[in-house]
């Protein structure tokens, strides 16, 4: 490990600590851009996917994992971001203003229920949010003008410099069109962060009462914060619509604004790469029990009954083990191993041992 | 006359949300944690009333049936605290919340895997019994859960106020290391608040097979509901509980009949988000702002 010795102020400001940092994700960019090739169609839609549910785990994890206010309700404003943009594209709007505007929409009807709502806190803004979902389910089939009621609609192709981007005609295209999109908000997403907003989130997140002593408007910064989570979450709803082909209320159902939480939780609430990890075990995790039972039904006669929700099942007690052994998910994860490999043989059993704490009444804020 | 008759029905609906949102309150006052499957483990109380009193399974009578289920599903609740959840002991409220989500999937999927994903009902003493009271026809079934959810809840109301015991689960979720200072063993007062809450949703789950049929992915829908209950009566307070429950179990039948549909079903849900936005802390609320 080589240590830096930081000499300048921009050193602790910079997004990447040094060439050698740069390099790693400059490589990991380019297996992005090489996937194509590398990839068949098939498992080229499924990193398609994952690009999309990132995107939308780096919404969640904004109002979630950095500003600590616990939402059970992101479907929903995936379901608002699709809508929109399906809906003004199938009125002859261009793509791109129709991505923009389901992001704005997104973000506007967050900003205006998240005053009275995150008002609430703890367990009653978890219970909102999801009360908010299970409502968008049913506007979602009362709406039919936009929505297209019970049957919903379906997404017409892209029309973007020149090209026709489709999922299934062109997969590349539109493989890129959802990388730029997702590079572009993660680098805004960094810059956020290491902006005064962003520290004011962290803020409130780490505790609202020191947070306001410091002079933070607390009301403000969990308005904006909810807002440009839910302006993310559009954009991956829109994305999400040009994926599926098609979608209706049940793309939106409240069992995936669950999914979707558990998915930040397992990534490990409070890192970006956390909203990716989660979004890959949640993609690939039915991909690999595929695998490995027809492995075991193949290789070693075993035959493993299919049950239907084996995949729920499996993914629920990944995520019970990974709440009781690792609380900070596949980042906290990856993160030791990471310390392990840089300390080599000096990494210590209790690094990182976790301090306990003692409940508080919250019903005393 | 019509309206009362939807009344009653929403009464005895509404008695189950209640019965179901005072084990969540149960643990919410005793462990200042949310327990997102008690939806799930009222549905596995109802498979378990099934198991023991349908004629097609083990056949035994109501009432050793019911307690049976109940002891099961209350040793269930202990273990499920004494060995999966004082592994987070101590771990900010959130990790609950999410441990229970999973701990409900789990429960779902092992129900469909052991009961089958076909709907059930429970073969009761009082099947298509019915009062008539002038015009009024109350089925005996909406009696029993009506009388049995307010004889529980006044029974934990006293046993919460008046038992040490009551008590000492009061001041472990206030402050758990103050509590541990005063001498109370708060492991495991927490471990029979678990099992308490799985009696309490045992015999919801019956009274819900008794009216309804359960199959395994009822617990999740219905589990919302009983929690928005809980919350639009203040979570913490047992007798919000049951009002909230009855106020959801009222408006649920009226909204469907008088509103248009699709908005009916989501009726439940605007009343706790009216209830939130206009009171934070539901209607009999325990928060209050600490000072600084």
């Amino acid at each position: 490990m080589s240590n830096r010795f930081k000499s300048r102020y921009d050193d602790d400001i910079n997004l990447f600590e040094g060439r050698w940092h740069l390099a790693q994700y400059a490589i990991l960019m380019a297996l992005l851009l090489a996937a194509p090739w590398l990839l068949g169609t098939y498992y080229l839609g499924e990193l398609t996917a994952v690009l999309v549910w990132s995107l939308a785990g780096l919404g969640l994890m904004l109002i979630s994992g950095h500003t600590g206010q616990v939402s059970l309700g992101h479907a929903a404003f995936m379901a608002i971001g699709a809508f929109t943009n399906l809906a003004l594209m199938l009125r002859g709007w261009h793509f791109i203003p129709a991505l923009l505007a389901s992001a704005v929409t997104s973000g506007i009807i967050g900003a205006i229920i998240s005053r009275p709502i995150l008002r609430m806190s703890g367990i009653y803004l978890a219970i909102a949010t999801l009360a908010l979902s299970i409502i968008i389910e049913d506007v979602a089939i009362i709406a039919e003008p936009i929505t297209g009621g019970v049957a919903g609609v379906f997404a017409p192709p892209i029309a973007l410099f020149g090209m026709e981007i489709d999922r299934y005609a062109t997969p590349h295209a539109f493989y890129y069109l959802c990388l730029a999109v997702l590079v572009m908000v993660t680098l805004g997403y960094l810059n956020l962060l290491r902006s005064a907003s962003g520290r004011s989130f962290l803020a409130v997140r780490d505790s609202e009462v020191s947070a306001r002593a410091l002079g933070v408007n607390v009301a403000r910064a969990k308005t904006l914060s909810f807002s440009l989570s839910c302006a993310i979450t559009g954009l991956a709803g829109a994305l999400y619509a040009h994926l599926a082909q098609a979608v209706n209320y049940e793309s939106f159902l409240v069992l995936i604004s669950i999914t979707l939480l558990l998915q930040v939780v397992i990534g490990g609430l409070g890192s970006v790469h956390g909203a990716f990890f989660g979004a890959i075990v949640v993609v690939l995790l039915p991909q690999l029990i595929a695998i490995a039972r027809d492995f075991l039904d193949n290789a070693a006669g075993i035959k493993i009954a299919a049950y239907p929700g084996m995949d729920t099942a499996l993914f629920a007690l990944l995520i019970l083990l990974m709440v009781i052994y690792e609380p900070r998910g596949l980042y906290g994860v990856w993160f030791k191993v990471r310390t392990w490999l840089q300390l080599f043989p000096l990494y210590r059993k209790g690094m990182f041992r976790r301090t306990r704490t003692y409940l508080k009444t919250e019903r005393q804020r | 006359m019509d309206i009362l008759q939807l009344l009653v029905s929403g009464i005895a609906n509404g008695c189950i949300y209640g019965l179901l949102a005072l084990g969540f309150v149960l643990i919410y006052k005793a462990s200042e944690a949310v327990n997102f499957a008690q939806g799930d483990m009222m549905m596995l109380g109802a498979f378990l009333g099934v198991t023991f009193i349908n004629t097609s399974y083990a056949d035994l009578p109501f009432l050793v049936g019911i307690t049976l289920a109940a002891l099961i599903l209350g040793l269930f609740g202990y273990l499920l605290d004494r060995f999966v959840l004082r592994a987070i002991f101590g771990q900010p409220q959130f990790a609950m919340v999410i441990l229970t989500i999973a701990l409900g999937f789990l429960i779902r999927f092992v129900a469909g895997v052991i009961w089958g994903h076909d709907p059930t009902s429970l073969e009761t003493p009082f099947i298509g019994l019915v009062w008539t009271v002038g015009e009024l026809m109350i089925p005996v079934v909406d009696a029993v859960i009506i009388i049995t959810t307010v004889a529980l809840t006044a029974i934990l109301y006293f046993f919460f106020a008046r038992t040490r015991l009551g008590v000492a689960m009061q001041a472990s979720s206030q402050n758990q290391m103050a509590a541990y200072y005063m001498g109370i063993p708060v492991k495991r007062i927490n471990a029979i608040v678990w099992a308490l809450s799985g009696v309490v949703a045992a015999i919801a789950g019956v009274m819900f097979a008794a009216k309804g049929a359960v199959e395994p992915s009822v617990g999740l829908l219905f589990g919302i509901k009983a929690f928005a209950a809980a919350v639009i009566g203040g979570l913490g307070s047992l007798p919000g509980a049951l009002l909230g429950g009855l106020l959801v179990g009222i408006v649920e039948p009226f909204a469907g009949r008088y509103l248009p549909s699709g908005v009916g079903q989501i009726a439940p849900y605007v009343l706790m988000l009216l209830v939130l936005i206009l009171r934070p802390g539901g209607l009999f609320a325990q928060i209050s702002q600490k000072k600084v």
